[in-house]
């Protein structure tokens, strides 16, 4: 569509600008103000410079938790995506089973994150768990509160639950704007369905998709509360993503300096990637 | 293949469905039924851990604080987001697209990395534990995703439709709320589900930002858990009371999800 050159838009943006202003700008100012002072408490403060910021890039638990967080990211986007995909495919089109279809799938989204930390702690208990006492019970030897490996398939398992029907809900979205003539153009055509998949489908889920892939790779960067309050990080810190570090770090040992900095890294590798995907997004979109 | 594609979907609602079934089932045990054996269903049925949320005020009143600040923050983020995303979807003008960029990092900025400065910023304010606060803080990533949301739908809508409206003498505001608002009725209705849920889902900052008079329910639950031994029951009841408000809002704007992602660019 092509736009009017109007400055005065400013004026409709204004509230919106300073609501996210208030919220984002003096939180960032005072981050920015821990990171670059030293604390011996009693609230006095002395200029550090960037020593924080040199300690974090070089410790090996920020390096061991960012790589953590990458591995689970990459894991839940390369199961969530394709599934939700699949998943939206096979739904139906019309009539009362999409209601119930898309009212039972959006329940995991409306439930509290810490409710879903708490039911799959519950769900997955190796003793009084239905999912931990039938992995026990068919001979897998299964304990998320001891056993690493076991822990990761526990919350990529929640993550999956949690967030797959987002995908699904998302590319459904998609697929339903496909107007019926596309289909029929196809069978005349003697289209195979991986072709209707590959030329029609896809092409017509891509913005959509793009959406998914951004949120889901946003908030799972951020997910806090859902592992911590199913593994708290451990067994050790297996489990341990950035967030659950950062929040030790600045409420568990009040090291508000190495704190701040590591939110600022933090934030600023989020950043750095989400702009990456936006642009390829923006450029794909006006080519 | 086609005939068997129905398999799909149903496995799917299944899984979502079982850990949901335990933690109703678990609601309705006794905490000596829970610890001491494993049973499918409740073999003494019993209500206890229901009359107790529903009887005490410090369990009951959370619900209402929850559901308080998520109204008021669903109101707050979709009455901003309209003319900022009727601006996008129209004009053109002095940095729109840095300006569209930096509102989605916001929605990118971690909570951990926010909860202790919007701390002081409250405290400093005079809104902490207020339900102000909390919607306030919400907006932070609402915001940017309703106006995402509401500038696909209303890129949707053909220009002309302003034009004609101008031709027959609508002036601005009486366009927008007359006209306008009702065309992309479903769109509101999508962007105020999802700030609903990111809003009612959220517990970090609803937490740290409230003491006693907001106190949302999700930190009630963390507190119990924690002071009076491990009350699985209890924690369960509540959990299962939480479901409900989200699946009254799917039921009300299932129609809306379906058709309103149909219309619009997302």
């Amino acid at each position: 569509m092509n736009k009017t050159v109007n400055h005065k838009a400013w004026f409709f943006v204004l509230p919106v600008l300073l609501l996210v202003a208030f919220n984002a700008i003096v939180p960032l100012i005072t981050v920015v103000n821990y990171s670059v002072q030293e604390t011996f408490g009693d609230n006095v403060f002395f200029w550090s410079g960037i020593t924080w910021f040199e300690d974090v890039l070089q410790s090996p638990r920020f390096h061991a938790a960012l790589g953590r967080q990458l591995a689970f990211t990459f894991t839940i986007l390369v199961i969530e995506v394709p599934l939700g995909v699949a998943i939206a495919l096979a739904m139906p089109r019309k009539g009362i089973w999409v209601s119930v279809c898309l009212v039972l799938m959006a329940m995991p989204l409306l439930i509290p994150w810490n409710v879903v930390g708490a039911m799959w702690n519950i769900f997955a208990l190796p003793e009084i768990g239905l999912l931990g006492k039938t992995l026990n019970s068919l001979g897998f030897d299964y304990n998320y509160t001891r056993q690493p490996g076991a822990a990761w398939f526990t919350l990529v398992m929640m993550d999956v639950w949690h967030w797959t029907s987002l995908v699904v809900l998302l590319a459904y979205a998609g697929l339903v704007s496909i107007p019926d003539a596309y289909y029929q153009a196809a069978r005349i055509d003697g289209a195979s369905p991986f072709a209707i998949f590959r030329y029609i489908q896809l092409p017509k889920m891509k913005r959509v998709l793009t959406i998914a892939i951004l949120l889901r790779f946003m908030d799972s960067f951020n997910i806090y509360t859902e592992p911590s309050v199913l593994t708290g990080g451990g067994p050790g810190n297996s489990t341990t993503l950035l967030s659950i570090d950062l929040v030790k770090i600045a409420l568990g040992q009040f090291d508000l300096g190495p704190a701040a900095a590591m939110s600022l890294v933090y934030f600023l590798v989020i950043l750095l990637m989400s702009w990456i995907f936006y642009t390829l997004m923006t450029r794909n979109e006006e080519n | 293949m086609r005939r068997f594609s129905w398999l799909v979907p149903t496995i799917y609602i299944l899984f979502l469905m079982l850990p949901i079934y335990w933690l109703v089932s678990m609601s309705f045990k006794t905490t000596n039924e829970i610890l001491g054996s494993f049973t499918l269903w409740p073999q003494q049925f019993t209500l206890a851990n229901y009359r107790v949320i529903l009887t005490d005020p410090t369990w009951y009143m959370g619900y209402v604080n929850s559901l308080i600040y998520v109204t008021l923050n669903t109101v707050l983020s979709v009455g901003a987001a309209l003319p900022a995303a009727y601006a996008f979807s129209r004009y053109r003008f002095l940095g729109d697209k840095h300006l569209f960029f930096w509102l989605l990092t916001n929605r990118m900025a971690p909570a951990a990395v926010f909860a202790l400065p919007f701390f002081q910023l409250y405290s400093a304010v005079g809104l902490f534990d207020t339900h102000l606060a909390v919607a306030l803080a919400h907006t932070l990533f609402n915001i940017p995703l309703a106006v995402w949301i509401l500038e696909g739908f209303m890129s949707g809508v053909p220009k002309q439709l302003d034009d004609t409206a101008y031709v027959d003498g609508y002036s601005f505001p009486r366009f927008f709320v007359r006209i306008f608002i009702p065309t992309i009725a479903s769109g509101i209705g999508v962007a105020a589900f999802f700030c609903f849920m990111f809003s009612w889902v959220e517990l970090l900052l609803a937490k740290t930002l409230t003491a006693v008079a907001a106190k949302p329910i999700a930190a009630t639950m963390t507190k119990t858990a924690s002071s009076s031994g491990y009350e699985l029951g209890l924690l369960a009841a509540a959990g299962t009371l939480t479901i409900i408000p989200g699946a009254i809002v799917i039921y009300f704007v299932r129609n809306y999800i379906a058709k309103g992602f149909a219309l619009g660019r997302v």
